[in-house]
């Protein structure tokens, strides 16, 4: 529980950073846009409608929809319009918070005694007199009640920035979830809600100063407000000195390689944040457009992914492939491969005499193979498949946990597996090796943003990781990230990976 | 140019019509200065449309209205306003603002000096303890009290008001009345006073104006109203409170 609560203060100063922009950025259009509808009843109507279409589109897929958006944009300027991060959490989080300050405003204003409004007319009040004196005193208690849940909207819903790469309190929640540790999960969601509750508490207090007509309630709740604000962005300025951001993909691997890699940059004086749960298109835009500054990718995905390569090399000709690819275009860095793959194999129980996919080719139709759920419907499948005329008395697809478990019951005889994952270690399987080189391989291969192309201290830290990392080592510290039982946090799991290394008297075998 | 002998407000020729159907139909009228005019008619006879013409509350569609001889087309409607005194049935107090706060409105806008809200209280038979309170606070005679007090610190000599007492009780409304009638004698005002009971006008102005479908169809003074020289409008109008003064008289015999 230390550890999750020590990651909390640069998350909840980045948390807030971002709801109090978004609400400031409402405030300023949901405002004019209110006081302009209040008295025309078509355009009311028009800016509710559109305020209510917002808000009926789920929060992670408005998210989702900005980033082709500003990606088109940026596109268009040059790139000087970042698609991940804060401008699309920004807008996504603007637009959610327009709808109940649009909504309140508007009938604070219409509630207004027209006798009210009448009389102010007739003691002679110009209508910025009347707005000032009149309208926003008398609509302020209900404007307000409508701003303290576009707040506690905002807050909420600014966990799921962390999805598109900007840092939030949703980082433990999305990090706790994937690597099942409840007290990270726990720790985001509870500092969540107490943000939640401690603005929406001192929001309340400006609103009964307003509506009591306590002026000494209503600055005191402001300066309480403006003290918490700032005292949630400390952590930013200490964070704004030399600071490398270590982007991480959303499975226990990458969380465990980032605190590698991050331990080694702090003892190099930096300091550092983590960006959690990048999806794999994001990952590579994000290190290009310097947004992180180093993570780790797999060599199949950049392949056919981002390169849209379809061919099947071997290791090292892939590897140089993406060396030229990356000094020709993007200008990332690839510091080097880690050592181990996490790719596609396929694997058996202990024992049962097979040794390669030639082998079970030869005894596959007696043999049932239990796949994941996508497997049979991914190219690696078609690739072995063809190359080894592999076929199966029957196939079935499980979800990854049930999947180890048919095997071991004898329910499957051979399993799709990920082959850096820890429970082939924990059940001691056979991973099948593949001679005909079919299935694409999926190196783990360090990379760096352009930016850091010269910074020698950064390189020269993490070069040492270069090739001493063995699939075994890997597999252990992901298994006692991911067993059910005396689970080990990432951080504890690179303290564990950075031992192996040091130890290591002389690195694994160079590639093949 | 002096405005000593003009009339403190005229309506040549003005209408005003809502979607088709006349509210002020052609009306031409004087009212002198210094003069107490009620303005009698039943309910949706343009009484208070003529009244919200005088201070550009409200445009009439032809004709004009004239404030001391001048155009009211042609004047600042904020200025016009704040030298005008009006009073609402619904008394339109700013809810947020204090008892001295609403009086010293009008001062407050113009940038004027601040007036003296004891003595505005004094005038209006309030006690000065009451100026910080809410409106909220106070009973509806004291509202309507602090919402006369309000129209009269514009320092205005012409005084509108639209049906002030109807949503009073009978001893406030009279007490009321009397109020606003020694003001108006007080101060040399000209006031022109929106109502739909009879018995009111009579007692408190110097002439009564019968409007009826946005026309003008009696103008007359109390006395001859009683006496039925106006009319058979007026005549029917001024029965009831007639017929009830001389049943209440048959009483105490």
């Amino acid at each position: 529980m230390n550890e999750a609560l020590r990651q909390l203060p640069p998350l909840l100063a980045s948390h807030v950073l971002l709801a109090a922009a978004a609400l400031g950025l409402a405030l300023l259009i949901g405002l004019p846009l209110a006081l302009a509808s209040a008295r025309r009843p078509r355009l009311a109507a028009i800016a509710l409608g559109l305020a209510g279409l917002v808000q009926t589109i789920p929060g992670l897929a408005l998210l989702a929809l900005f980033y082709p958006l500003l990606l088109a944009l940026s596109a268009l300027l040059d790139g000087r319009v970042p698609a991940l991060g804060f401008l699309p959490a920004l807008l996504a989080l603007t637009l959610y918070a327009l709808l109940p300050i649009l909504r309140n405003v508007i009938a604070g204003l219409q509630g207004i005694d027209p006798a009210v409004l009448q009389a102010a007319d007739a003691v002679g009040m110009t209508p910025r007199q009347r707005l000032r004196l009149v309208e926003a005193p008398l609509a302020a208690p209900v404007a307000m009640a409508g701003v303290r849940t576009a707040a506690v909207w905002t807050i909420g819903a600014a966990t799921l920035a962390t999805t598109v790469g900007y840092p939030s309190l949703g980082n433990p929640i999305f990090a706790g979830l994937q690597i099942e540790r409840w007290d990270l999960v726990l720790s985001g969601c509870i500092a969540a809600a107490v943000l939640a509750l401690a603005t929406d508490g001192l929001l309340g207090l400006i609103e009964r100063g307003i509506g009591q007509r306590k002026r000494r309630l209503t600055y005191t709740g402001i300066a309480l407000l403006i003290l918490g604000l700032l005292l949630a962005c400390l952590p930013l300025l200490r964070a704004a000195e030399r600071t490398v951001t270590i982007g991480a993909k959303n499975f226990s691997e990458q969380y465990i390689l980032a605190r590698l890699i991050g331990g080694r940059l702090e003892k190099a004086g930096y300091h550092v944040a983590y960006r959690e749960g990048l999806g794999s298109a994001v990952a590579f835009r994000a290190l290009q457009s310097g947004d992180i500054d180093v993570y780790v990718e797999y060599s199949g995905t950049l392949w056919a992914g981002t390169m849209a390569r379809t061919d099947t090399p071997s290791r090292r000709a892939m590897l140089n492939d993406i060396a030229r690819w990356m000094a020709a275009g993007p200008k990332t860095v690839l510091l080097g491969p880690l050592g181990f793959e996490n790719a596609y194999a396929l694997a058996v129980r202990p024992n049962s005499g097979v040794a390669d996919i030639a082998a079970l080719a030869a005894k596959a139709p007696t043999l049932t193979l239990g796949a994941d759920l996508e497997f049979l419907d991914r190219p690696e499948w078609r690739a072995i498949r063809d190359a080894y005329g592999l076929k199966f008395k029957a196939t079935r697809a499980y979800s990854p946990t049930f999947m180890y478990r048919a095997l071991q019951s004898g329910q499957a005889d051979a399993i799709s597996a990920f082959s850096s994952d820890g429970r082939i270690a924990a059940d001691h399987l056979t991973v099948l090796a593949d001679p005909k080189g079919a299935m694409p391989h999926y190196d783990a291969i360090l990379l760096a943003a352009p930016g850091r192309a010269r910074d020698q201290r950064f390189l020269g830290a993490l070069r040492p990781l270069v090739n001493r990392i063995s699939v075994e080592d890997m597999r252990a510290a992901n298994y006692s990230v991911d067993r059910d039982l005396d689970k080990q946090t990432p951080e504890a799991a690179a303290r564990w990976l950075e031992s192996m290394l040091r130890h290591r008297s002389t690195p694994p075998p160079d590639l093949p | 140019m002096s405005t000593e002998g003009l009339p403190a407000l005229a309506y040549e020729q003005a209408s005003r019509r809502y979607a088709g159907v006349s509210a002020v139909d052609y009306v031409s009228l004087k009212i002198e200065r210094g003069s107490f005019v009620a303005l009698v008619g039943p309910s949706g006879s343009g009484k208070s449309t003529l009244l919200r013409l005088a201070n550009r509350l409200d445009t009439p569609d032809t004709g004009r209205v004239l404030v001391d001889g001048k155009d009211v087309a042609h004047a600042d409607p904020i200025q016009l306003r704040r030298g005008i005194g009006y009073v609402f049935q619904n008394i339109g107090l700013f809810p947020h603002l204090s008892v001295a706060e609403n009086i010293g409105i009008i001062p407050r806008l113009a940038g004027r000096e601040p007036v003296d809200i004891g003595a505005a209280l004094a005038r209006v038979g309030l006690s000065p303890d009451l100026a910080g309170r809410l409106p909220g606070q106070l009973s509806g005679g004291q509202q309507q009290r602090v919402g006369i007090a309000r129209a009269l610190a514009g320092e205005g000599k012409l005084l509108l008001m639209d049906e002030p007492f109807g949503a009073l009780d009978p001893v406030t409304r009279d007490t009321l009345g009397k109020t606003v009638r020694r003001l108006h004698d007080e101060l040399g005002l000209t006031t022109i006073l929106v109502t739909h009971d009879m018995a009111e006008a009579l007692l408190l102005a110097d002439r009564i104006i019968v409007m009826n479908q946005g026309k003008i169809v009696a103008d007359a003074s109390p006395r001859e109203l009683l006496s039925g020289q106006a009319g058979p409008e007026a005549n029917a109008l001024v029965a009831v409170p007639r017929e009830q003064a001389e049943r209440l008289a048959a009483l105490l015999q």
